[in-house]
């Protein structure tokens, strides 16, 4: 009987596992591999080479920036998209009227693709030019055109970049705050107004926020990983006929041009690969400490 | 007088809610706008908020212009996207009730080692499924563009989760009836867990149909471009015709927008019960 179920375990589990593992599993440890080869353009390489794949990464400027833009980026990003989602989540949880329609609003965004709304960001919103809709309302002030995506003093781009992620995620992070905001004894708050909390800040601080900690420990994770991700936005708002240009790179825009840009360089994009690794789980530990995971009281 | 000031609060946050919707819905009106206008129309100083005259022929031209294989590309991202929608659902599907319904000694180790891939991002395995699809000959293939995205641990997950909390009632009823595993699998538990079928498939295909990393790394030759990946060659084309690359955009986000507005429910469902908290 027990090896009957151990059988019928493996027909489900089976096909799963074995495919997760031969295209997460092994690609990871055959790149950890080749990090310590050369290899360019060939995935069999023949030379090992030790550490010099990564001595020759670390050395690099470009890459020890594209670390920095990364770190900059998600500080950026995940504190002014928490704070934006959590507050369009508070507004349209207590308006009254049309409460579906704010929601689909909000949300439909989420349908767009990174390279949809980077083309309507640089070719229409902050397109340099004076056609532009940012230049056509700065115009209306009188102000000059301003070059958004091409000044690195002051860094414009910055401000594309992060409203770009802001409009497509927003929505979706608020649909994760409305579901917690709903799951919230209403009892709660019938308590508080009888110990004479009056409506507002204090009830947010005392029993809204404690409440929605479950919720914004996973939305704060969530932003995290999709930092590290960043790329989609990146790649499609900065490059252009002339290649990228030399600022702005988070790690997987470095990574790209190193491994399949021209060198095809995949010993020393792997080794780039399995640093970011390290780096990422460094940082998601931390992360995990100071959100301090685990801990159920008060939980939400 | 705090009737008053709760009126004027409310009033104040519809009007906050409406602006911001607005705000929220001007790339979209942005994207039809320019598709639909002419070169001229687009770069003018003056702004217009609607075109001169409204173009639908933009959209034939799309489809015409020989420099770009657009249609092949909005075909290859259809492929891909229901091809992984449907192989996902199955794998993960079957996966998720393995390891939720069918007792094994060793069902624990099996399913922190499916959980754990969740930890590595994808950022960090691009370079190394390159190294691996590129040595199995897939590059610029179908194949490599699907088969390696079809083991979502994600998805896995949140099927486990959702066939912990199924009610076992139904089952038993089957199992007494002398319907195995398999069969109580697919005339059973299918038919009762639609709901989830149908928002991880939502997710998948949205996620599916915008991926742009990957098939821009595996589809090299123009002839597996995706259609994000040849919008993407648009935008750093040395030439690019404005109102052309609008036109491509819209046409691309429309099935998306029919699934979205068609499973809206179910993909707020989905997203809330993603095993989140």
């Amino acid at each position: 009987m027990r090896r009957h179920r151990t059988l019928w375990f493996w027909v489900f589990v089976g096909p799963f596992a074995l495919g997760l593992a031969l295209f997460t599993y092994v690609p990871l440890l055959w790149s950890v591999g080749l990090s310590f080869f050369d290899a360019h353009n060939t995935v069999t390489p023949t030379r090992f080479t030790g550490l010099d794949n990564y001595t020759a990464m670390l050395r690099d400027a470009a890459f020890r920036d594209s670390l920095k833009t990364f770190l900059l980026f998600t500080a950026f990003i995940v504190p002014v998209t928490y704070g934006f989602s959590l507050a369009l989540a508070l507004m349209v949880n207590r308006v009254r009227r049309a409460r579906a329609f704010f929601r689909s609003v909000f949300f439909l965004p989420a349908a767009c693709s990174y390279v949809v709304a980077a083309l309507i960001w640089k070719m229409s919103i902050f397109s340099g030019v004076r056609f532009g809709l940012a230049n056509t309302v700065l115009g209306l002030f009188g102000s000059d055109s301003v070059a958004w995506l091409s000044t690195t003093d002051p860094p414009w781009y910055w401000l594309v970049i992060v409203t770009v992620r802001l409009w497509l995620q927003a929505g979706f992070y608020m649909i994760l705050f409305l579901a917690g905001l709903q799951r919230i004894d209403p009892a709660l708050y019938e308590a508080a107004a009888v110990d004479g909390a009056r409506p507002g800040w204090t009830v947010l601080r005392h029993i809204t926020l404690p409440q929605l900690r479950g919720t914004s420990v996973a939305v704060v994770l969530l932003l995290v990983v999709n930092a590290f991700q960043a790329f989609d936005e990146f790649y499609n708002l900065l490059s252009d006929a002339r290649g990228y240009p030399p600022y702005a790179r988070p790690p997987l825009v470095y990574l790209y041009y190193t491994a399949l840009g021209q060198g095809q360089d995949l010993g020393l994009g792997s080794a780039g690969a399995v640093i970011l690794a390290l780096v990422i789980a460094v940082v998601t530990v931390a992360q995990a400490r100071w959100l301090r995971l685990g801990r159920t009281d008060g939980d939400g | 007088m705090d009737d008053a000031l709760v009126r004027a609060g409310r009033a104040l946050r519809l009007a906050l809610l409406t602006a911001l919707a607005l705000l929220f819905l001007i790339p979209f009106y942005l994207l039809v706008r320019n598709g639909l206008a002419d070169e001229r129309d687009i770069t003018s100083p003056e702004w217009t908020f609607f075109p001169a005259d409204v173009r639908w022929g933009n959209v034939r031209e799309l489809f015409a212009d020989p420099s770009v294989p657009f249609a092949r590309s909005l075909l290859n991202s259809a492929l891909i996207a229901v091809a992984t929608t449907l192989g996902t659902l199955l794998l993960a599907s079957l996966a998720g009730y393995g390891l939720a319904r069918i007792p094994y000694r060793h069902a624990n180790k099996v399913f922190y080692g499916i959980l754990g891939t969740l930890l590595v991002p994808a950022a960090v395995t691009f370079v190394p499924s390159f190294v691996l699809v590129s040595s199995l000959g897939w590059i610029s293939t179908l194949r490599g563009l699907i088969v390696p995205t079809l083991f979502s641990a994600f998805a896995c997950f949140v099927f486990r989760q959702y066939f912990l909390g199924f009610p076992r009632e139904l089952e038993d009823a089957a199992q007494v009836d002398g319907l195995g595993y398999w069969r109580t699998y697919w005339r059973v538990v299918v038919p009762n867990a639609r709901p989830v079928f149908a928002a991880v498939g939502t997710i998948v295909f949205l996620g599916a149909w915008n991926s742009f990393l990957w098939p821009l790394v595996i589809g090299q030759d123009r002839s597996a471009w995706t259609v994000q990946v040849a919008l993407s060659s648009f935008t750093t084309a040395q030439v690019v015709r404005l109102h052309e690359l609008f036109v491509a955009a819209a046409v691309s986000i429309l099935p998306l927008l029919l699934v979205f507005l068609f499973f809206q429910r179910w993909i707020v469902a989905g997203v809330e019960r993603t095993g989140i908290d």
